[in-house]
């Protein structure tokens, strides 16, 4: 078991009032799968993403990522967590501007205190991995959305985290490139990495072996499916538009 | 190493911005360089003149006389003699040397050069209160002192003007009309506090001064223009200037609540006075520089407090990839640091250039002291790391998920 939360809650006081955004969310998600999770807004779907990430601490409950508690360590604990277990993916890329592809995808290396020279070399590893090995002087302005969000995905990846987080990763790309991007994803899911993937679109869902719905802070369907193929996604689209490839 | 690439980097991100909040600081530390480099030349020049002097030295001079309802000057009534300047030197402890001088001027004749100066009447004891020594030659003998002998120390000045290159040492001076052998040469000294060349000079036993070249006949009392009184160092001068008074008082039977009849003048007191009003003012200066310094730093704190909230989802970015709160505090310090160490050493280079521009065009002595240049690094330094610590603070206490969704 990967991730494993009990009874997890959150509640945020605004003014008077106070908003349960988890009202007790009990979850398992094993090594190697692809979840999707979805919801409206508001749903507690990006507050449960927080917490799986260790970016956000719960009011209550506990969580235990690969056997260990994290829902009571301190926020210098929890950044080692991050740097070391898992790895962002944001919708707005969030890139360094003015900074190399390479230097970016080496940042969370920098923080792990890895020797320089190991540090290129991993970067270049994953870079090439996502398919940007020609590309890693260039800057995030000059690359195209797509080639941007997949160095975002080498970022990811560069410290072999145990669990990827992918927060709407298409939510700024075109049908296309989305498509790509899922693509990539699924074939690091095929090569044994575990995905939570938070969106709102099912055709993107469409592509993860289980979905898990959210409402008022609650879970209220998780259900198993046979994935869509990302790959076959883009031969049926290229079939159909010969001239956008 | 790396940190100080990422911040160098992050500067270069806003050139314009950087340059200007540098531009605080180089103004500021030149400011402090300048100043102190003006104010501690002021001091240097004070304390060159006051080693110029002699150190410990007081002047005693005859007081004014009134004759026949007259009052005349300073020095018109020769009251001082030769057995007062014994007197002071034997019976106040603290006293090394008090040297009598008769001071006259005159043409002086050396072949067929001729040079208007001034000479001195007195002792090796002078030479002593002065803190003069010879450059080359010998001191009078006792008896030349006793005996009027027919010889001359001379300053370098006078050297130049009679002999040129040429060493005087045996060769014959007349001043008024009267052959002197040269015995010696002064070391240079220099110019006084007023100005004058005080190489300008001859001196002789102060009995040939009297008997021979001022024709003045040998009275009862050996009458003396000056005494040139050398205390010891750390030795209180105003109460031996106290004692010198009761004595000589005493000495010339002075009535109780009369007038002195000398003037004792203390002039390395009078110039320490000077000395501490130019490091007064060397510190006044420094101080009204450093409240430029100290706006620089406003200003770095200011620029590190905007690009805190600019960068804010670099921060979250950071944070979600691992940097810890101190990691984040580090790169900002780091940036504030350097902006004000590069301003820092810029504003040194301009302090130093405008220091010297300041010597050269208004002929101002300046000082620039390996202190000052350090004072303003280490101010640089501590500028950046004082003000840019509550942004950089601020920066690390942000909370990871906040700093990620912030817009």
């Amino acid at each position: 078991m990967l991730i494993e939360t009990r009874d997890l809650r959150k509640d945020y006081t605004l003014g008077d009032t106070v908003v349960h955004a988890l009202a007790g969310v009990s979850l398992s998600i094993d090594a190697g799968e692809f979840v999707a999770v979805m919801g409206p807004s508001g749903s507690g779907k990006s507050t449960f993403m927080n917490m799986i990430g260790c970016l956000d601490r719960p009011t209550s409950g506990s969580y235990l990522l690969a056997g260990q508690d994290v829902a009571g360590m301190d926020s210098d604990a929890l950044a080692a967590v991050r740097n070391r277990r898992i790895g962002f993916v944001f919708q707005q890329f969030n890139l360094l501007a003015r900074t190399s592809a390479l230097e970016n995808v080496e940042l969370p290396l920098m923080y792990a205190n890895v020797p320089i020279k190991e540090r290129h070399e991993r970067a270049r590893g994953k870079l090439a991995l996502v398919g940007l090995g020609e590309r890693a002087d260039h800057q995030p302005s000059q690359l195209s959305g797509g080639q941007q969000q997949r160095v975002a995905i080498a970022r990811a990846l560069v410290n072999d985290p145990a669990l990827i987080l992918a927060d709407e990763p298409t939510g700024a790309l075109d049908s296309r490139t989305s498509v790509e991007i899922m693509a990539l994803l699924q074939q690091l899911n095929r090569g044994g990495m575990t995905i939570v993937l938070v969106t709102h679109e099912n055709d993107v869902s469409a592509f993860a072996s289980r979905v898990v719905h959210f409402r008022d802070g609650k879970v209220v369907s998780d259900d198993r499916q046979p994935p869509r193929s990302a790959h076959d996604a883009l031969a049926r689209l290229d079939r159909a538009a010969p001239a956008a490839a | 190493m790396m940190v100080l690439r990422v911040a160098l980097k992050a500067l270069r991100v806003n050139k314009l911005r950087s340059s200007l909040t540098m531009l605080g600081m180089i103004i500021g530390v030149a400011a402090v360089i300048a100043m102190l480099a003006i104010g501690g030349g002021a001091q240097e020049r004070v304390r060159d003149q006051l080693k110029n002097l002699g150190s410990n030295l007081m002047l005693i001079i005859p007081g004014s006389t009134t004759a026949s309802g007259v009052r005349l000057g300073t020095g018109a009534a020769q009251t001082l003699t030769e057995e007062d300047a014994q007197a002071i030197a034997i019976d106040v402890e603290g006293v090394i040397v008090a040297a009598p001088s008769l001071r006259g001027s005159g043409q002086v004749v050396a072949g067929n050069l001729n040079w208007s100066t001034q000479f001195f009447g007195t002792n090796n004891d002078y030479l002593i209160a002065r803190d003069w020594p010879l450059a080359s030659g010998r001191l009078f003998e006792p008896n030349e002192i006793s005996s009027s002998g027919k010889v001359a120390l001379i300053g370098l000045t006078t050297a130049q003007q009679l002999f040129g290159d040429a060493d005087p040492v045996d060769q014959v001076i007349r001043v008024r009309k009267v052959p002197l052998t040269i015995i010696g040469v002064l070391a240079r000294k220099g110019q006084n506090a007023l100005g004058q060349d005080q190489d300008d000079i001859v001196l002789m036993p102060i009995s040939t001064a009297r008997n021979r070249v001022l024709g003045q006949t040998q009275g009862k009392q050996r009458r003396v223009g000056t005494i040139s009184v050398k205390t010891a160092d750390g030795a209180d001068m105003k109460a031996i200037e106290e004692k010198i008074k009761d004595l000589l008082r005493q000495r010339m039977k002075v009535q109780p609540g009369a007038e002195d009849p000398f003037t004792i003048r203390n002039l390395t007191e009078l110039l320490q006075a000077q000395e501490a009003a130019s490091r007064v003012l060397t510190l006044l200066l420094g101080a009204v520089a450093s409240v430029s310094l100290l706006v620089g730093g406003i200003g770095i704190m200011n620029i590190m407090l905007v690009s805190v909230t600019e960068r804010t989802r670099e921060i979250g970015l950071r944070m979600a990839v691992g940097a810890r709160g101190h990691d984040i505090l580090k790169q900002f310090l780091v940036e504030a640091v350097t902006l004000s160490m590069i301003g820092g050493a810029l504003g040194i280079l301009l302090g130093v250039a405008a220091s010297f521009a300041v010597g050269e065009f208004a002929n101002w002595r300046t000082d620039i002291t390996p202190q000052a240049v350090a004072l303003a690094v280490g101010f640089s330094a501590a500028v950046g790391v004082f003000f840019g610590f509550y942004p950089a603070r601020k920066a690390s206490r942000l909370l990871p998920i906040e700093a990620l969704r912030y817009e």
